[in-house]
């Protein structure tokens, strides 16, 4: 016999169904309900840092848009600080109104998902070593029994991202690109492309985070 | 099932170390696999390739926080955040518990968002076209904070149990769906909450993707007569568990130096 060790479990995750914009994004449910709504605008015009936006689809393993997915984002601002506690850098400055998270859904004709930010400055990773400038994403939908987990990194930081230990980590170059946004202009703004693949050719990186 | 706040207890934190440090790995033993054969839609939606295991960095051990001042008055009572000629049909409950972390810490100050149908088994959503009615007083959504102990409370109806296309005559029991935050992008969390006694949840194949029988008894909530509102409105209790953080007797320091 030993003492017990008293640990509890997590909770199981459960599909956020196809009805998920009720409770996390009513207005695209089809209603109001409301005051203040969480929403794909992470950036006001005050934040420092360059505007970018960040768009894509995400698609299944038949090669289908999927129409019904939410997604998150969590990122640093342009200094590289998160805006939590526990970020204890010494570098750089923490900015109050910046939170660093936005939510977004595909939308049900194209299956587009959208965010307006800003561009990450680059945070420590362990042991000392920078990581390259990167979102970290949260994806569910219908069929995603457990929210899926992956990163983007900017496709214009050839260098930073040769350099990463979590792009690095990943085997096989094929695999490390589909974590890699592709820049364009459009109108003076840079617009990043990430395409999600649940499955199949060119399905993405997904994280045991 | 115990009650988990009983196991409520302070862990050992050494002056100085970070108060949020790496997060236990998840024990995927007691989680629903991507692939699920008996629930068809997540055949095209589930990764072929094993999940890669990374080392925790800030980006996985910090997460967004919310403030009070960012939610409505109403936004934690369902029977009256969308009502509009009256109050929404159906038995009126209550549902309260703790948001807790592996260790048995109350997760404090973290959002909570929850949705669910009708008392007919309809969702106010676009998409929806089961033949129940909508509910003109009934929205279906809310959200709330935990307190400073990780308690959490809200007010709604009793939802329905509905139909829905995957083996022919399937349908969901009641259920609940929460959205769970913590204080790290890593323990973030979707579930849903069953009601004690129904007897669609066994035979449900969302709720048996779920490999552990103990982890599925723990996604039903019991009735709780001890905080049911009297002539009023029933309640039910249901913790739930995110993620706990290791020890920082010896801490990894994540900024690296």
């Amino acid at each position: 016999m030993t003492q017990p060790l008293t640990y509890l479990k997590e909770t199981a995750s459960q599909t956020a169904g196809p009805y998920v914009h009720i409770g996390l994004s009513p207005h695209q449910a089809g209603f109001d309900i409301f005051q203040n709504n969480f929403d794909n605008n992470l950036a006001g015009a005050s934040t420092p840092g360059i505007p970018i936006i960040i768009e894509g689809r995400v698609f299944d393993g038949s090669g289908h848009p999927v129409r019904d997915a939410l997604l998150e984002i969590w990122q640093a601002n342009a200094d590289g600080r998160y805006n939590h506690p526990g970020d204890r850098q010494k570098t750089g400055a923490m900015d109050p109104h910046f939170r660093g998270w936005g939510r977004a859904c595909t939308d049900f004709d194209k299956g587009l998902y959208r965010f307006y930010t800003i561009k990450p400055g680059s945070v420590m990773g362990r042991e000392g070593r920078p990581m390259a400038p990167h979102v970290s994403f949260w994806l569910v939908s219908r069929g995603i029994n457990m929210g899926l987990n992956t990163r983007m990194y900017f496709g214009d930081e050839p260098d930073a991202n040769a350099a990463d230990p979590i792009l690095s980590g990943i085997e096989l170059q094929k695999r490390r690109d589909t974590l890699i946004a592709r820049p364009a202009q459009k109108d003076g703004m840079t617009i990043y492309t990430f395409d999600i693949v649940l499955q199949g050719e060119g399905e993405t990186v997904f994280f045991d985070v | 099932m115990d009650d988990l706040a009983s196991h409520a207890r302070p862990v050992a934190s050494r002056s100085g170390a970070n108060p949020y440090p790496e997060l236990f790995r998840r024990d995927y033993t007691a989680q629903p696999p991507a692939f699920a054969s008996i629930y068809k839609t997540s055949v095209l939606r589930s990764p072929r390739n094993a999940l890669l295991s990374i080392d925790h960095t800030l980006s996985e051990t910090t997460g967004p926080v919310f403030g009070q001042n960012e939610l409505g008055l109403l936004d934690n009572d369902l029977i009256l955040n969308y009502a509009k000629t009256g109050e929404p049909i159906g038995p009126r409950i209550i549902v309260h518990g703790h948001v807790l972390d592996e260790s048995g810490r109350g997760l404090p100050n973290t959002l909570v968002e929850f949705w669910q149908a009708n008392a007919g088994g309809r969702y106010r959503h676009k998409n929806d076209t089961y033949l129940a009615p909508i509910d003109p007083n009934f929205g279906g959504c809310g959200r709330t904070l935990t307190d400073e102990n990780g308690y959490y409370f809200f007010r709604t109806i009793r939802p329905g149990p509905y139909p829905w296309r995957n083996y022919v005559n399937s349908w969901r029991p009641a259920h609940i769906h929460f959205s769970l935050f913590g204080n790290a992008f890593a323990q973030r969390l979707i579930t849903q909450m069953y009601f004690e006694g129904d007897p669609l949840v066994k035979v449900c194949p969302i709720v048996n993707t779920i490999p552990d029988k103990d982890a599925i008894d723990r996604l039903i909530a019991p009735l709780d007569l001890h905080a049911s509102v009297p002539d009023d409105t029933m309640a039910y209790r249901f913790d739930m568990v995110l993620r706990g953080r290791r020890s920082t007797l010896f801490e990894n320091r994540l900024e690296g130096n």
